[in-house]
């Protein structure tokens, strides 16, 4: 209604507007990426560059081989290899097992199941280090500290509440005709699950297989709860422990450190470049693990 | 129970505002079938279905059919019914009788009775200082961070091209391990040769010592953090509100004469108040229970200065082996934690605004 009052000014204030807007957003976008950048040049500088003060922004001459040196200097490829392992073994679980639990909740009438329901939406109020401790003395009673499984075995168990929650909400909103028409048919209720619910849950097991993989590749507590030697650690813990190495004579330098840190990172931001629709929409129902 | 209650109908509320994965309609739409009523609306606070679906169901069970269902049911659920009693159930009743006792792995636990309880609150000089660094952190990281986040998602709303290419960059910081931000922090960090100090050195200002000095390493793990949380999770879930609050009470308001920051004030905060409060207490407790970052950045230090209380329950069970200890430091974070999450809820109904109705 006002612009209809200064016609002439529209395309002036529209533009100097928007300058204004791209600046703003440019500016924030570069301190929010200077970290990285910053990250990345040192990984690329030489061991005497790294302490030059002024600063070096953009060495003249690129390290390339600080990142082979990373893999001499510490089991980095065994540590990649064992978050491989925890994190798609730890998602799988958490996509098969949340899927069976959810389609439960979701179209299953039995006793108490609403009381179930309402205690696992109560489990995410508990915080995570009320059942470190006793899950630690049960997994040293299996044996399975220093091992990997308790980083992925317990996802195989309904994959906790809020994936539960996430899939069980998806499965309500799917119409119930298809499955009632099948069960008219005599489908059994693993096939109407196989063959009719799966396919059309893909979108959200799709979120919940990204949500699972990034906060399972970030997971620092568990693997530094569970493992004690190096050959068994996971990234997060791998690079703690080369950040605080006692010096060998050079090493950990930053300049290395910040190599294996690239390579830690850049990972899950090439998945979430892949998988940026799933993410998205997942992450925003996703704030209570954080 | 409110609780629960609460943050279902919270998590419903912001499921079905985003629309996506699961699509609005179909899960507030009135006349979908009982089953569905009782599946979904009888969590809802005054479930008027609640009641005498359960006694159907129970009766139901008479039926060959009903009894299948249930039995098939039941073992669908039975990866989640062993996992809530190996996982859930079975440590939190360990833990609590764990806090009575006293055990160090290796001789077996003997029973302390509460001593441990009181020996955290009067006996440990660390407690009390972690729990204040605790909200110390807290107390600036959820408003800037959430007041952030706020700003960011409504500078990416408006309708102009490239917001998603943006929107992109502000939220990669939050991808990043907490590990990896530790470590690479402290490099930028560095009072020496960082880029940080060099830039502050460059105005002609005292270079601090960040986080190897115990007066500025609790704002710079603050710094960190904020770095990770301004364009992250709270970001996205603020900008889905924003595009949940219906143009046409923009465009009434502004008929009315409303300017831009009234119409922000008066339309956009209370359409998105749901939104606001379950980013606040997911914010809080997430603030409350800071680890990784601070282990790696500082290890508490220095001079304990970043000493939080999950560090101190860490400490205490894997570091000195106190597991008894431990627990009860557990359960009484634990109850905080509650304290805070239900303070919250009973506070909402003052100020947060369902255009729905019904709570």
């Amino acid at each position: 209604m006002v612009r209809a009052v200064y016609p002439l000014q529209r395309p002036i204030v529209r533009f100097s507007g928007r300058l204004l807007v791209y600046s703003y957003m440019t500016i924030l976008a570069v301190v929010f990426m200077f970290p990285f950048f910053w990250t990345a040049a040192s990984s690329l500088k030489s061991a005497s560059d790294i302490y030059i003060y002024p600063p070096i922004w953009i060495p003249a001459v690129l390290h390339w081989e600080n990142y082979p040196t990373v893999f001499h200097l510490v089991p980095y490829a065994t540590w990649f290899l064992n978050t491989v392992t925890v994190v798609t073994l730890g998602t799988l679980g958490v996509v098969i097992s949340g899927a069976l639990v959810a389609y439960s909740f979701a179209r299953f009438r039995y006793p108490g199941r609403d009381l179930l329901f309402l205690i696992t939406l109560g489990t995410m109020m508990l915080p995570a280090e009320v059942t470190l401790i006793p899950s630690y003395l049960l997994f040293k009673y299996l044996g399975w500290l220093n091992t990997l499984k308790p980083l992925w075995v317990p996802a195989w168990f309904g994959g906790g509440a809020f994936n539960i929650f996430l899939l069980r909400q998806f499965i309500l909103s799917l119409p119930h005709d298809l499955d009632e028409a099948a069960i008219v048919d005599g489908a059994s209720y693993v096939r109407i699950l196989q063959s009719i619910l799966l396919p059309l849950m893909k979108p959200a097991l799709a979120t919940v297989a990204v949500i699972n993989f990034i906060f399972g590749w970030n997971d620092f507590l568990g693997p530094l709860v569970y493992l004690t030697s190096p050959e068994n650690f996971t990234l997060a813990v791998g690079l703690r422990y080369f950040d605080v190495t006692p010096n060998q004579p050079g090493v950990p330098e930053f300049h290395l450190l910040m190599a294996a840190v690239v390579m830690g990172t850049a990972p899950i931001i090439a998945l979430f470049f892949g998988a940026q629709r799933y993410f998205v929409e997942g992450v925003v129902l996703s704030g209570i693990k954080g | 129970m409110s609780t629960i209650h609460y943050i279902y109908h919270i998590l419903r509320t912001i499921t079905s505002g985003v629309g996506v994965s699961l699509p609005r309609t179909s899960l507030s739409e009135p006349g979908t079938s009982v089953r569905e009523i009782a599946a979904g609306r009888s969590l809802s606070p005054a479930p008027p279905a609640s009641i005498p679906q359960h006694l159907i169901d129970t009766l139901g069970l008479k039926t060959p059919a009903r009894r299948r269902e249930a039995m098939w049911g039941i073992i669908f659920a039975m990866p989640w019914l062993l996992g809530l009693l190996i996982f859930v159930i079975g440590p939190i009743v360990a833990s609590m009788a764990l806090s009575l006792t006293k055990y160090d792995v290796i001789t077996p636990p003997s029973f302390v009775g509460l001593s441990n309880y009181v020996t955290a609150l009067t006996g440990d000089d660390l407690f009390w200082s972690s729990l204040q660094r605790t909200f110390e952190y807290a107390v600036v990281v959820v408003p800037v961070g959430l007041s952030g986040s706020l700003l960011l998602a409504v500078t990416l709303n408006q309708k102009i091209a490239g917001t998603s290419i943006f929107r992109t960059l502000y939220f990669l910081p939050s991808l990043t391990p907490a590990v990896a931000a530790g470590i690479l922090w402290q490099w930028l960090f560095d009072p020496q040769v960082g880029p940080i100090n060099f830039l502050i050195g460059s105005l002609g200002l005292p270079k601090p010592g960040w986080l190897a000095s115990p007066g500025w390493a609790l704002p710079a793990v603050i710094i960190i953090s904020l770095w990770g949380v301004w364009g992250g999770n709270n970001m996205l879930i603020f900008l889905a509100g924003l595009q949940g609050v219906p143009a046409e009470l923009h465009d009434a308001a502004a008929v009315d004469g409303a300017g831009r920051w009234h119409r922000f004030i008066h339309v956009t905060l209370p359409m998105i108040s749901p939104t606001i409060f379950f980013n606040l207490v997911l914010g809080i407790i997430g603030a409350l229970k800071v680890f990784a970052l601070a282990y790696v950045a500082t290890q508490g230090g220095p001079a304990y200065a970043t000493w939080f209380f999950a560090l101190h329950i860490y400490r205490s069970a894997f570091g000195y082996f106190q597991m008894g200890y431990a627990c009860a430091l557990a359960w009484i974070f634990a109850m905080v934690l509650m304290v805070f999450t239900l303070v919250q809820v009973r506070l909402a109904n003052r100020w947060v605004y369902y255009a729905g109705g019904e709570v």
